[in-house]
């Protein structure tokens, strides 16, 4: 049985094996080599921009209604959604409102308020903030973004600060 | 020293590399003027990576409830960069895998290649084909659309024709008595679990067994090397034919990227449990013979339910085929011209049906 073997020798017969012919290998290689290499890049690129979610389309505005008046008893604070995000309206003992981000500045926890403490609170790894946000004991490297806000008729309306 | 070389003697040193792949090197390829069918298992296979592949990066994004899945692919398709283009290619490929399938399993029935002792080699295919159409059934309900919906419906409630486990089954596959969330939920876990977990089995299976028992040459050709030894031609699978068939793959990658880039697959409307059947619900065209046929037999045959004789006679049908390289035997000539026979007659049934049912109302 006669089997064919991968041949490097040139089989057009016509003893062009010179360096014209090496020529003409080497152009097709590149052509091969080329063509291949761009087709996988054309796969991997649609395949790395799947791969990245599209952005949020919902970001919330700039401003939220965070709860109603009478809602909260003095000296509690309550969770509310601002955009995708969580945010902690608090009624102070002193009967005044106050809205900061819940998401610890440490490693993202929700945090709470603690009326025992009168302090934000994070539970992960006990982190404690004061009530204008500012991270005073355990890990929380920054203070938490502090927001506006305002009594409107019933509603409590809460505000991102705007940058000066 | 290049990197491929000292990898290569890395791997050498310590599994023996050289040893291991010595089979592969060594295999050849029958060469005649029928070795062109030789390349459909391979694409076949290609197509099925293709699938893997996708799926898993629709995966990323799809969401198995009746509530969000409808939307998440509509998200896929319109919101996640090329999720349009990756989608699409994930239900073009399937339909290709499918008739690829089809045609090497013709071929392998033409070429006689069923033949002793690669009866098992047959055998894996055939559920292999069975299991392409499981994954073909389950994935197109994953969109909960109104087609995919009543789609699902009418199959499994054919499914629900068989004797004594009818009921047993129907329930099994809807995750209970009608089709809900919870058969959304059933399929997704069949589509991306249980049919990807045998399929990969019994695919290494079929594999080994091309490699284990080599390729087939057809009764023709063989009788022809017998009368003219000289005559005979082989190619080394690796890399003569092996670059080939990858040839293959990029023609088949390029005729499934044009498809589903030109012809983007539709996601119609989502699915309403509660709103009449719309006109024209078909299945995909797969089973669109078994169907067509399902709507031509008359509800009572004598005494027997039209739809119970339907399921029957595809039962057996499909049993007699699996079997079919058990009949083929040298001490009974009758055999092979009946494999022939049986083959030329399913296949022109196939395709009529198909063709009818395309057409029909």
């Amino acid at each position: 049985m006669q089997v064919f073997e991968a041949t490097t020798a040139p089989r057009d017969g016509g003893g062009h094996g010179g360096p014209a012919s090496a020529g003409r290998r080497r152009f097709v290689q590149v052509l091969l080599g080329g063509g291949l290499l761009a087709s996988a890049a054309s796969f991997i690129y649609p395949v790395l921009r799947f791969l990245v979610p599209p952005a949020a389309t919902d970001l919330g505005g700039d401003t939220v209604v965070a709860g109603r008046v009478g809602e909260l008893k003095p000296n509690t604070g309550k969770i509310f959604r601002f955009g995708s995000r969580p945010g902690l309206l608090i009624l102070g003992a002193d009967g005044e409102y106050r809205a900061m981000s819940a998401t610890c500045t440490h490693l993202s926890c929700t945090v709470q308020y603690r009326g025992d403490l009168k302090q934000v609170w994070c539970a992960c790894h006990n982190g404690i903030y004061d009530l204008a946000g500012r991270n005073i004991a355990g890990p929380p490297p920054r203070p938490l973004e502090l927001f506006d806000v305002h009594v409107q008729g019933e509603e409590i309306v809460v505000r991102r600060k705007r940058e000066a | 020293m290049s990197p491929f070389v000292l990898v290569k003697n890395w791997l050498d040193e310590r599994f023996g590399w050289a040893e291991l792949t010595k089979p592969l090197r060594k295999k050849t390829v029958p060469m005649h003027r029928l070795s062109y069918w030789y390349f459909l298992g391979g694409i076949t296979l290609f197509l099925f990576m293709i699938q893997v592949c996708t799926g898993i990066l629709l995966l990323l994004y799809y969401r198995a409830s009746a509530n969000e899945a409808f939307e998440s692919v509509q998200y896929i398709t319109t919101q996640v960069q090329f999720g349009w283009l990756v989608r699409s290619i994930h239900s073009w490929s399937a339909n290709l895998m499918i008739l690829t399938a089809f045609a090497h399993m013709f071929s392998v029935l033409f070429l006689k290649a069923y033949r002793k002792p690669r009866e098992l080699t047959w055998i894996t295919g055939a559920v292999l084909l069975l299991l392409a159409m499981g994954f073909g059934f389950s994935g197109y309900l994953l969109p909960w659309n109104t087609l995919a919906f009543f789609a699902t419906k009418v199959g499994t409630e054919v499914a629900g024709q068989v004797p004594v486990i009818g009921k047993w089954i129907v329930i099994f596959l809807r995750g209970g008595e009608e089709v809900t969330g919870a058969t959304l939920t059933r399929f997704f876990g069949f589509h991306v679990a249980v049919l990807p977990g045998i399929t990969t089995l019994l695919l290494a299976i079929h594999v080994l067994l091309v490699q284990k028992f080599g390729i087939s040459v057809p009764p023709s050709v063989e009788e022809q090397w017998k009368r003219d030894p000289s005559a005979a031609r082989e190619m080394k699978f690796f890399p003569n034919f092996a670059l080939r068939e990858m040839f293959a793959w990029y023609i088949a990658l390029g005729v499934l990227g044009a498809l589903a880039a030109l012809a983007p697959w539709g996601l119609g409307t989502k699915a309403d449990p509660f709103a009449a059947a719309p006109a024209g619900i078909k299945p995909e065209w797969y089973f669109l013979f078994m169907f067509q046929t399902l709507k031509l037999i008359p509800a009572k045959i004598w005494f027997i339910d039209g739809e119970l004789l339907g399921v029957l006679g595809f039962g057996l049908a499909g049993a007699i085929w699996v079997l079919l390289p058990f009949l083929d035997r040298k001490t009974w000539n009758l055999g092979r011209a009946f494999i022939t026979g049986f083959g030329v007659f399913a296949l022109a049934y196939i395709a009529t049906m198909t063709m009818y049912g395309y057409v029909a109302k």
